[in-house]
């Protein structure tokens, strides 16, 4: 199965990407989640701009038509940014989940080199798709 | 069962050769969607989709003393029926509340096949083989029988193209012996998706030959994750969401199946009890037209935040393109147009009782 995999950023082992650029940390879903979820129909952030969020805790949830996930901060830091368009056009993930980030957290780039390289989530996924 | 690995059913092949996507399932591996469920679903809409739903459990009751054990345990009546005709009904237990809901199928006086849930199967074989004991044959033939559900206006165009009959002619919760793609098998009227359709039973053997005929004369393969949207659409019961042992067949708007008027069955001094006492609550359909999607088990709530009952069944609905869903609400909250909350995990959305079925096929 093709993992579909940037190497222009870092992951999470809940299948977040973290990308970071101008002090600030981009957050959106992968295509292994995307193609785990199906049809996405709805994004939920639970923050706006300004509010805090700690690394590994919940920010918002993604519904798909069959299920839904939550959705984890990869770092700590204050919400910069929300992308409103989601809320209205949620489907804008399935066309071009890395593209659609959900909310930038002010925190620097070196803040994410904890997180999974892109060989390393490729591993991952491989490694659940057996 | 929980403990043993997932069961296989005949098409289990032809799902990872169709790349279904497999999940645990009733006690089986079966496929969640192949391409992607809101296609599947749109497939069936539209033209024509199969399902692999071999899960399902067929007994098997025979002989002189068959009709009178079966019509014991279900709800409707099964006096009416002819050969070859089959009737949707639940069974109940003595409390009225349901053990199963059942497609009932009267191959003659004297031969009847009763198709339950998987999830109930054990509990539904040992039902009807308690009463059958001494009265008739049981047999719970499952392992050995096959079942695809062909589902979309052109179910029967498709029929037709693997070499079936003509069966236009075969009505509504009918059911015959025919040849499709080579295969023996008994076609019937009846489906889960609110579309016209056949389900066919045939051997375990035929069954991948049936499957890849249908698939090649152009019905797409689909998933439960489409199954259910399709039939929550239509306003179908799911049996462990909508209906359960805690659930009466009069509050889950089945008392459409439930014939107080025939001789005695098992749970109707209960049922006529409750339908004397007047329901507490009623199963209703909902529309959210705020912002969120109902899902199995959410708290429905009034104005105030109190408790009011509970989501059973929600979803977007892809051909009604609105998140809808089942619940349970008190009666005098379940008129049509009777507004409510839906706790969504700590978000408050609004939701309406609507009129159901959500979607109906035009004729």
């Amino acid at each position: 199965m093709p993992t579909n995999v940037k190497s222009d950023r870092r992951y999470t082992k809940d299948h977040e990407w973290a990308m970071a650029s101008d002090g600030a940390v981009q957050v959106g879903i992968t295509a292994y989640a995307v193609e785990q979820l199906g049809d996405i129909t709805l994004v939920n952030l639970d923050v706006k701009e300004g509010d805090l969020v700690a690394e590994g805790k919940a920010f918002g949830t993604i519904e798909s038509v069959k299920t839904l996930s939550d959705l984890f901060a990869p770092v700590s830091g204050k919400v910069t940014k929300i992308n409103k368009d989601l809320e209205s056009k949620p489907e804008l993930v399935n066309d071009d989940c890395y593209g659609a980030w959900m909310i930038a957290i002010e925190a620097p780039a070196s803040s994410i080199d904890g997180l999974l390289d892109a060989k390393a989530y490729e591993d991952l996924v491989a490694s659940l798709d057996h | 069962m929980s403990d043993q690995q997932p069961k296989h059913t005949p098409l289990h092949a032809e799902h990872l050769r169709a790349k279904g996507r497999m999940v645990p399932f009733a006690g089986y591996e079966l496929p969640v969607q192949y391409a992607g469920l809101v296609e599947e679903h749109r497939a069936v809409r539209s033209a024509a989709g199969v399902f692999d739903v071999s899960h399902m459990g067929e007994l098997e009751l025979d002989g002189p003393g068959a009709a009178a054990v079966v019509n014991e345990l279900i709800t409707n009546d099964a006096a009416k029926l002819v050969n070859g005709q089959a009737l949707y009904t639940c069974a109940c237990n003595e409390r009225g509340t349901i053990l199963d809901d059942l497609i009932v199928y009267r191959r003659s006086a004297g031969a009847w096949l009763v198709v339950c849930n998987a999830s109930n199967r054990e509990k539904i074989a040992g039902h009807f083989a308690a009463a059958a004991k001494g009265r008739c044959n049981f047999a719970d033939v499952s392992d050995a029988t096959a079942l695809i559900a062909l589902q979309g206006p052109r179910a029967l165009a498709i029929a037709g193209a693997v070499g079936g009959p003509d069966l236009s002619g075969l009505k509504s919760f009918h059911f015959a012996k025919a040849t499709l793609a080579g295969v023996a098998v008994t076609a019937s009227r009846t489906g889960y998706t609110g579309e016209d359709g056949l389900e066919i039973f045939c051997a375990n053997a035929d069954a991948p030959q049936l499957w890849r005929a249908l698939l090649d004369a152009g019905a797409v393969p689909a998933g439960l994750g489409a199954r259910d949207t399709l039939r929550l659409e239509a306003r179908l019961s799911l049996y462990g969401n909508d209906i359960d042992e805690t659930t009466n067949p009069l509050e889950a708007g089945l008392a459409w199946v439930v014939k107080l008027d025939k001789a005695d069955f098992v749970g109707k001094r209960a049922l006529v009890e409750i339908k004397e006492q007047g329901l507490a609550r009623r199963l209703v359909g909902f529309e959210v037209t705020g912002r969120g999607i109902a899902r199995h088990g959410y708290p429905l709530q009034d104005a105030s935040g109190a408790v009011i009952g509970t989501c059973t069944s929600g979803s977007p609905g892809p051909t009604v393109g609105k998140n809808i869903g089942l619940g349970y609400v008190p009666s005098a909250l379940s008129a049509i147009g009777s507004p409510f909350v839906v706790d969504c995990r700590g978000r408050p959305a609004e939701a309406v009782v609507v009129k159901t079925p959500f979607y109906k096929r035009a004729i």
